[in-house]
């Protein structure tokens, strides 16, 4: 499953300073996001413990993305208080220092058409700061490390620009993973490479959330799963010890705020 | 500051090499540009001889520069357009890059497409209106003071409008106004450097240095506020 040099998941991540054991990855008490007007989060509270894998559910335009971009430091937070690796998400500082120790996979994959999928994730990997020698274990653990690294972006499949994506994700080494529909456009084997890629990362100091209509296979993967409706994440009891096979809490449905 | 703006040059000049927009639509319009401004001004080519070539080579400076300012406009919409699909700003942000670096960056590569374009259009002006070269120096700072203030107030507006919607319609309003003291500055000192007296042109030139220096060093300091609200 690991091959040797795989550079995330072995070498587990660098970007930024690590995190206290004893302190949350992700902790919001009322976090409100407007955007447009609109409250996408509307008092927000969650709390994420390191090596925790979180699985967002809900439907659509209930703020699982904004919640994602939220913890990125993309998503600005006026109300309420937002913490995230230590990080205070109100202030400019903190959040560029979040962003710096997050890897986000969002709907859009970010990444240039013009360019090949190897100038893709070289450019990426030198502007996050990662190392220049796992640029090339990261083609391959993607699976696009053959004749695909020439191909420009634009004459890419959805699959394949999500796995180009997920290799600077891989390269950045992030201490948080932030996974927007990590699934979507990928075939069975691509979904299992992600599922492979979380765990990994996670057995090495990681912590991941992710949102996904797979909820098959990301109830399988995930650790706790959060219900998110009406722009607030609905948690009922108390997290689980961080790891793989912890147990899980799981929410019901819930109405809007 | 400076790795970063180089790592960020060198991809945008790489995006453009790849999408051959600069040659196949940028040049070809600023040359469009001067060929038509050149009929506007002297259609009939049988009199070059009589006072409309005279004319063509008076105005052949301003000719010159407004053609280098319109293409100049197609230049920095694309040069932020490329970071408007796909969620690269967004990405960018979280790289942690210094917004100066990504500022002097992109501008960089708008300064190094512009005097590519320069180069071109410049060889056209002087087969088309045959302006004589009298002062090579005072050209050449002109050249550089006036396409790194186009460069760099361009960079900035051009990031302004990234967000927006309008901002293909948007840079135009924004960028030509700002400069309209550019256009004004480099046509007369490359009158001067033309046609002399030289001394004419310096003041000129200076002014333009000037506004370069006054507009690299907004973009530095306020690119990162920028980019937060973009």
């Amino acid at each position: 499953m690991t091959q040797p040099g795989n550079p995330s998941p072995e070498a587990g991540p660098t970007s930024a300073r690590p995190t206290a054991a004893s302190l949350p990855v992700v902790a919001l008490d009322g976090a409100v996001t407007l955007l447009g007007g609109f409250p996408a989060l509307a008092g927000a509270d969650l709390r994420v413990q390191p090596g925790e894998i979180v699985l967002l559910e809900g439907p659509n335009g209930a703020g699982k993305s904004t919640l994602l971009r939220l913890c990125a430091g993309l998503a600005p937070l006026q109300q309420g208080s937002g913490r995230v690796l230590d990080n205070d998400l109100s202030d400019r500082v903190g959040r560029r220092r979040v962003r710096r120790a997050v890897g986000l996979l969002g709907h859009q994959t970010s990444l240039y058409d013009e360019l090949t999928v190897e100038q893709n994730v070289r450019f990426w990997a030198r502007a996050n700061r990662a190392v220049d020698t796992d640029i090339e274990p990261a083609l391959e653990r993607l699976g696009i490390g053959g004749r695909l690294r020439d191909v420009p972006v634009s004459g890419l499949s959805a699959g394949q620009r999500r796995r180009t994506a997920l290799a600077v994700i891989v390269c950045r080494r992030p201490h948080l993973w932030l996974l927007d529909e990590p699934h979507a456009g990928l075939d069975r084997a691509g979904r299992d490479l992600v599922d492979d890629l979380v765990r990994q990362a996670v057995a090495h100091g990681a912590t991941v959330m992710l949102s996904s209509h797979e909820l098959d296979r990301a109830t399988e993967l995930a650790t706790r799963i959060v219900t998110v409706a009406g722009g607030r994440p609905l948690e009922r009891g108390p997290s689980p010890e961080p790891g793989p096979g912890s147990a899980r809490t799981c929410t019901g449905s819930a109405d809007a705020a | 500051m400076l790795r970063d703006a180089w790592l960020i040059a060198s991809k945008d000049l790489r995006v453009e090499w790849s999408s051959k927009v600069l040659t196949g639509q940028v040049l070809p319009f600023g040359v469009l540009v001067l060929i038509l401004f050149g009929f506007g001004i002297s259609p009939d080519r049988r009199v070059v001889e009589a006072p409309e070539r005279a004319v063509l080579e008076q105005v052949a400076p301003g000719l010159f520069w407004m053609a280098v300012l319109l293409s100049a406009l197609l230049a920095l919409g694309r040069s932020f357009a490329i970071e408007s699909v796909d969620g690269n700003l967004d990405a960018l942000k979280l790289t942690g890059l210094d917004p100066a670096g990504i500022f002097l960056g992109k501008g960089l590569a708008v300064w190094l497409e512009l005097v590519a374009l320069e180069v071109v259009l410049g060889a056209g002006a002087f087969l088309l209106y045959g302006a004589p070269l009298g002062h090579p120096g005072l050209l050449a700072v002109t050249v550089a003071a006036t396409t790194t203030s186009v460069a760099a107030a361009g960079t900035l507006y051009a990031a302004l409008a990234s967000g927006l919607r309008v901002r293909d319609t948007l840079v135009p309003l924004l960028v030509l106004p700002v400069l309209a003291p550019v256009l004004l500055g480099a046509t007369l000192a490359t009158e001067a450097a033309l046609f002399g007296p030289a001394g004419d042109g310096w003041p000129w030139a200076g002014f333009l240095g000037a506004f370069a220096l006054l507009y690299l060093g907004a973009g530095i300091l306020s690119f990162g506020p920028l980019l937060e609200e973009t």
